[in-house]
């Protein structure tokens, strides 16, 4: 998941404080994969911190969608990285269909802007929160009714995965949709020396805000009640007159809404990102995100993937550009080394506000 | 008038025939019982009237209506609330959060304040423990919010799955007690118990259920003074 739109700057670049040289310290010749460029992973490390924020926030509002599925159903959903690349597409489309093509950014007036990219977020949402709801109706209601173990939804999840990726080759092809820019990223303040970009602001803001929202319903609302209800025990949520379907159907169209919002801060950050493939690594590091903070809690959800952001940065200045996702896996190790229910691990039922 | 109806119903696990061939019935401001050993198919048949088992064959109306096909959280809009074997808290939950569970389904949501006042008046001691998570509650107390969280639908049909089970002796003869007020402020009670004595006391009237099937029925006095009672299930030689 390369960003050259980012802030990122590239660790490697000769640096004119001598100390970066001599301070870093190399595992072995010059000529090894693997360095240890701490002089590095300092100077970048605000730039990494604010990069690694917004990054974050798209892998964990993709992160609540697994979440949530696996809260009520403990079924892990492959499938949602495919619901939110279908987000990117949609997103792509809006684009297009407004008239914009790849190429030098527009200028566009504030007013305008934001109502192309508000369409483009109800566009996109809705294309991923129909997904999601065909996807548990097609792919998953099956199977319930027939009463499937546990490992068929498995594989099921899998293989909608690829039909969903597949459908999107059959029609578009294998190279990503060019790179429609609506908004250019430029600096609007400085902390640390570092400038945080519209869109790093746009990204975190908006992702924080999704997820109060989604926290709220979850915690707060009758609803929400219905699905803590079901995650703790499906039998009883039924005995107390929960619908268990429609509350099923419900946390995948919520988890399909915040994939659709979360694919177009992506596309916003890479706007070449959609790509049929587009959805399985940054699906696969959402799913590590959700299962780092503790699957089937929301709260973990948003520490798991903003702390998988930060750290994939970090750990990308100190050990250089292709060990930026070795770094996101070997952080789910450990951590489940030490805490194999994840950071916070409690379930979606038991957290509480 | 009766308010439950089951006719003919069985109920199968699998292959496995559970309950066969049942005929039971509640009429409208009972208290009625259902004993039997371990295994004879209780908690099944509440399982089967609340819909959460399918029957393979029968009938179950609740007031005059066909209810046996019907979804089980229909059922509790329509008034049958249970509170299951093993009471199944929602641990994740506090005590008002449990209680709200119970009033779910309930359309007018304006009196809730007012009924879970009355369930604290049943039970000062949730009220005491009201922010408390249900997962850390005691047996005794999950049992009493398992009553509690039933009562919050306002059912017109009661189900309890053994609400004497785990329970001090003292604190047994409560719960029968406020079993009994509830039936008199209106409420009918279908009870499934171990403790046969306190059950067929309190009952109007009382099935035995034996490997599946109902193999006697009376009111609770004729049970209790029956011999071949006394000696299955009241210890009495
Ligand atoms: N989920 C299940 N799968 C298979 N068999 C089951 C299942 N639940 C119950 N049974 C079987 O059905 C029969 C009736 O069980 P049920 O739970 O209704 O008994 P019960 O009368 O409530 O017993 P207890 O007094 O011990 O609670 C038992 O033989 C039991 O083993
Ligand atoms: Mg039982």
């Amino acid at each position: 998941m390369d960003d050259p739109a980012g802030p990122r700057p590239d660790p490697h670049v000769e640096n004119e404080l001598s100390i970066h040289h001599s301070s870093a310290l190399y595992l072995a010749q010059d000529d090894s994969v693997i360095n240890f460029d701490v002089a590095g992973l300092v100077d970048q490390f605000w730039a990494n911190t604010v990069d690694g924020l917004s990054q974050g926030s798209i892998y964990a509002l993709v992160a609540l969608g697994y979440t949530l599925v696996y809260g009520v159903l403990k079924l892990i959903n492959f499938a949602h990285s495919e619901v939110f690349i279908y987000g990117a597409y949609a997103t792509w489309f809006t684009f297009y269909g407004l008239g914009f093509r790849p190429g030098p950014t527009p200028e566009l007036a504030v007013f305008e802007l934001i109502g192309f990219l508000l369409l483009a977020l109800l566009a996109a949402v809705l294309v991923s929160g129909a997904t999601a709801v065909v996807l548990e109706r097609v792919a998953y209601r099956p199977l319930r009714n027939r009463g499937a173990p546990r490992l068929v939804f498995l594989i099921t999840a899998i293989g909608a995965s690829f039909v969903l990726q597949q459908l999107i080759f059959i029609w578009r092809g294998g190279n990503p949709e060019q790179a429609i820019r609506l908004l250019r990223p430029e600096p609007v303040f400085e902390v640390f020396g570092v400038a945080i970009t519209n869109i790093t602001i746009i990204i975190v803001l908006a992702s924080i805000l999704l997820f109060f929202i989604a926290d709220t319903f979850v915690n707060r609302t009758r609803f929400g009640r219905g699905i803590r209800a079901v995650a703790q025990d499906p039998d009883t949520a039924t005995l107390m007159g929960v619908n268990k379907e429609r509350v099923i159907m419900l946390t995948f169209l919520i988890g399909g809404l915040l994939a659709g919002a979360a694919a177009l801060f992506y596309m916003m950050k890479i706007p070449q990102g959609a790509s049929y493939q587009g959805g399985f690594l940054l699906g696969l590091k959402a799913f590590t995100a959700a299962v780092l903070g503790g699957i089937g809690n929301l709260r973990g959800a948003l520490l798991g993937g903003l702390l998988l952001g930060l750290m994939e940065n970090y750990g990308q200045s100190l050990f250089g550009g292709e060990w930026r996702d070795v770094v996101a896996f070997v952080l789910l190790i450990v951590i489940l080394m030490f805490r194999p229910t994840g950071i916070l691990g409690e379930s979606l039922g038991k957290a509480r506000v | 008038m009766t308010l439950l109806e089951l006719s003919g119903v069985s109920v199968h696990y699998g292959r496995i025939k559970a309950v066969s061939d049942l005929a039971i019935s509640v009429n409208e401001g009972e208290i009625v019982t259902l004993i039997g050993a371990n295994g004879a198919g209780k908690s099944t048949t509440m399982r089967a009237i609340s819909g959460i088992r399918p029957v393979s064959s029968g009938s179950i109306t609740f007031q005059g209506e066909d209810i046996t096909r019907l979804r089980a959280d229909l059922r509790v809009v329509r008034g049958i609330s249970q509170a299951p074997e093993g009471r199944g808290i929602f641990p994740g939950m506090t005590v008002l959060e449990n209680l709200d569970m119970g009033a779910y389904a309930r359309k007018e949501r304006k009196n809730l304040a007012a009924e879970m006042d009355h369930v604290f008046t049943l039970f000062p001691r949730l009220a005491e423990r009201r922010g408390q998570m249900g997962g850390t509650l005691s047996g005794g107390e999950q049992q009493m919010l398992a009553i509690g969280r039933a009562l919050m639908a306002k059912p017109k049909l009661l189900l309890l799955d053994e609400p004497s089970m785990g329970l001090a002796p003292q604190f047994i003869q409560q719960i029968f007690r406020i079993i009994t007020e509830i039936n008199r402020e209106g409420t009918t009670v279908l009870l499934v118990e171990q403790n046969a004595q306190q059950a067929l006391s309190r009952a109007h009237r009382a099935y035995v259920l034996e490997t599946g099937s109902i193999t006697k029925t009376g009111t609770g006095k004729e049970l209790l003074a029956d011999d071949s009672i006394k000696e299955a299930y009241l210890g009495v030689a």
